[in-house]
């Protein structure tokens, strides 16, 4: 059997992929959304894991939820995306700077 | 090994490589699409921790709508991909310090010695006519009723701020 120290690693090096991910990208914020769906991703897997090491749906039901609030940042997000895109002509992350004080 | 143990390292190991490939791809397209790979590797997963209900809404909702939206976004902004690698040479160190950390301090806290089959065994064998589904449901429509229409109603306005935020205005 496969413990569940193994699962939490893989949910940890998961997270980590996409904290790294959020680091390294600069030039698009489209990738910058889809690490944060990695991180969301590490994350499930640790309710899940524990749900099911425990005996207890409730991690199940709040990765539900978890899923819901996800799916609906990611399509504001996008809508968000697309009207910065026609306003500005640019999704660089550096190039956004006209809230500088 | 036994046949669960080469399942999951498997599947693990298909999802962190595209995890890895999703941040380092310099093309959109091609990092959402291995975002799909590793959301199909993860509800594998998923699936071997007999939770089947939500590795099934992973693929359906996940690949299936957002990751759809990813796409369609990504494919209409006109990105262009040749500056697209500048920072990752600059800011790679700092990235693997980070996964280091993160990843060095987790895996002490949640090694073996706290969270192996010592402390935490496998739950046994569950029963012919176990349904996950109907488990969730005995919960969800129960003592997270509450909760639950909250995000009926969250969704609802994500959609209408959706449109209202991308609904092109005319000038006439």
């Amino acid at each position: 059997m496969v413990s569940l120290s193994e699962f939490l690693m893989l949910a940890a090096l998961l997270f980590g992929i996409g904290m790294a991910g959020i680091i390294i990208n600069r030039k698009n914020i489209i990738m910058l959304l889809m690490s944060i769906e990695l991180m969301l991703l590490a994350v499930n897997t640790n309710f899940i894991a524990f749900s099911y090491f425990q005996n207890n749906t409730v991690g199940q039901v709040f990765v539900f939820f978890i899923l819901t609030v996800a799916a609906a940042e990611a399509a504001i997000g996008l809508a968000i995306l697309v009207v910065l895109f026609r306003r500005s002509h640019t999704i660089e992350v550096e190039k956004l700077d006209t809230l500088k004080g | 090994m036994t046949f669960y143990q080469l399942i999951f390292y498997a599947f693990s190991t298909v999802a962190v490589f595209s995890g890895l490939m999703v941040v380092a791809s310099n093309n959109p397209v091609r990092g959402a699409l291995f975002l799909v790979l590793t959301f199909f590797a993860m509800s594998g997963v998923w699936l071997l921790l007999q939770a089947e209900f939500l590795a099934l809404i992973l693929v359906l909702v996940y690949v299936g709508a957002v990751m759809t939206l990813f796409l369609f976004v990504v494919m209409m902004l006109r990105v262009n991909v040749v500056g697209m690698f500048e920072g990752f040479v600059r800011y790679f160190p700092l990235a693997l310090f980070v996964i280091m950390v993160i990843a060095g301090i987790s895996i002490m806290v949640i090694g073996p010695a706290r969270f192996g089959l010592l402390s935490m065994p496998a739950p046994g064998i569950k029963p012919d006519d176990f349904s996950n589904i109907k488990e969730i449901g005995m919960v969800l429509y129960t003592d997270y009723a509450y909760p639950f229409e909250i995000s009926a109603v969250m969704l609802l306005t994500a959609i209408i701020a959706a449109i209202s935020l991308s609904h092109r205005k005319t000038k006439k």
